[in-house]
């Protein structure tokens, strides 16, 4: 790593390492559905729900949401919004840098 | 069946499983108790402060920082919003506070992880606003901490870099769903088996389920940076993340 960070044209052993780590990711991802054909994949959430109405039958939530996506169309489209809006930034920021260092490496030579 | 019956019946299910569509991987709103909420609302007002006076001096002191910055925010943004289905059967998503939190120290994303939070409980029922000051306890402040410390210790005892970023990432993840799993089970001791028959239950729950996606957080935080380590040298030398590297 260290000699990485020394010599920067390092870059597109970086990107190859990046490509496979990202692939690594979406494997993580996928296995699940081999492994568990049958599987609801609902969130986490719903189960720690069935538990705590284990625990204590009569709990009653207190409180309920302000405002709730009227359906799960709707509330997909804000997660996907949530998604597109923190990728545009992270994109705009690596685009950013990008153009900086290349400014800079044909600035030097 | 009649018409009329099928519309009761749709209704009747939609009462019963709306409220389930609220729930989160966060603790949901109102299923915590009030005093529960308060406390851990108390217990997280002074990192939220600290982070904001952090933030401030990072910016302050280098204003190019922003930048990065809010990447670190954008980047918790996006993992959070990712469900992602794990071996357990079940879905959840990963947090992206240990990058904010190496960069800029963990008390900066207490900050972040709270507009996060607040985001998705206002707009998404994700969470909740009673349930803030627990979530924000696990995810902005336990799970940056965490990372920030392993971070630390990993370097310290002379691991590479990636390896630290890792498994702080990994780590700070995982934490925090350990955390949640402690906040229900403290709210919720089982009858037969106290405290510790419910924390057993909500680990299996949130715990199993969140350790291939810390695995994920752990490689794609460490994408992020092998990105950061070539493309923004200087803002990570400002940082001290790679003089650190120089002389250690």
């Amino acid at each position: 790593m260290s000699s990485q960070v020394k010599d920067a044209p390092g870059r597109k052993r970086i990107a190859r390492k990046n490509i496979i780590l990202l692939v690594l990711v979406i494997a993580i991802a996928v296995i699940p559905f081999f492994l568990q054909r049958k599987a609801e994949f609902a969130g986490a959430d719903d189960r720690a729900t069935e538990a705590i109405a284990q625990i204590k039958p009569d709990y009653k939530p207190w409180f309920s949401p302000i405002w709730e996506p009227p359906s799960g169309e709707i509330e997909s489209l804000l997660f996907a919004l949530q998604a597109a809006i923190g990728s545009l930034i992270i994109g705009y920021y690596i685009g950013y840098v990008r153009g900086r260092k290349k400014k800079e490496d044909t600035g030097k030579s | 069946m009649p018409r009329k019956h099928q519309v009761a019946i749709a209704v009747l299910a939609a009462f019963v499983l709306l409220p389930r569509a609220a729930f989160s991987m966060h603790i949901m709103e109102g299923f915590l108790p009030p005093a529960w909420c308060i406390s851990w609302g108390v217990l997280a007002v002074p990192f939220i402060i600290l982070g904001l006076f952090s933030i401030q001096k990072t910016v302050k002191v280098n204003p190019k920082l922003k930048m990065l910055l809010a990447m670190a925010g954008a980047f918790t943004f996006v993992l959070s919003a990712l469900k992602i289905p794990s071996v357990t059967g079940s879905c959840s998503h990963p947090t992206g506070a240990a990058l904010g939190a190496i960069l800029f120290g963990p008390a900066a994303m207490a900050v972040l992880g709270l507009i996060v939070l607040i985001f998705q409980a206002l707009l998404l029922a994700h969470g909740g606003i009673t349930t803030l000051g627990a979530n924000t306890f696990s995810m902005a402040i336990v799970g940056p901490f965490v990372a920030f410390g392993v971070y630390r210790l990993v370097r310290k005892l002379g691991g590479p870099m990636w390896l630290a970023v890792f498994l702080a990432a990994a780590l700070g993840d995982l934490m925090t769903y350990v955390t949640t799993s402690f906040q229900l089970a403290f709210a919720y001791p089982s009858p037969t088996g106290g405290f510790a028959g419910s924390l057993v239950k909500f680990m299996g729950i949130f715990a199993v389920t969140q350790v291939p996606l810390a695995i994920s957080e752990g490689i794609l935080t460490v994408i992020v940076f092998n990105i950061l380590t070539v493309y923004s040298r200087n803002e990570l030398k400002d940082l001290k993340i790679l003089s650190q590297e120089v002389s250690q």
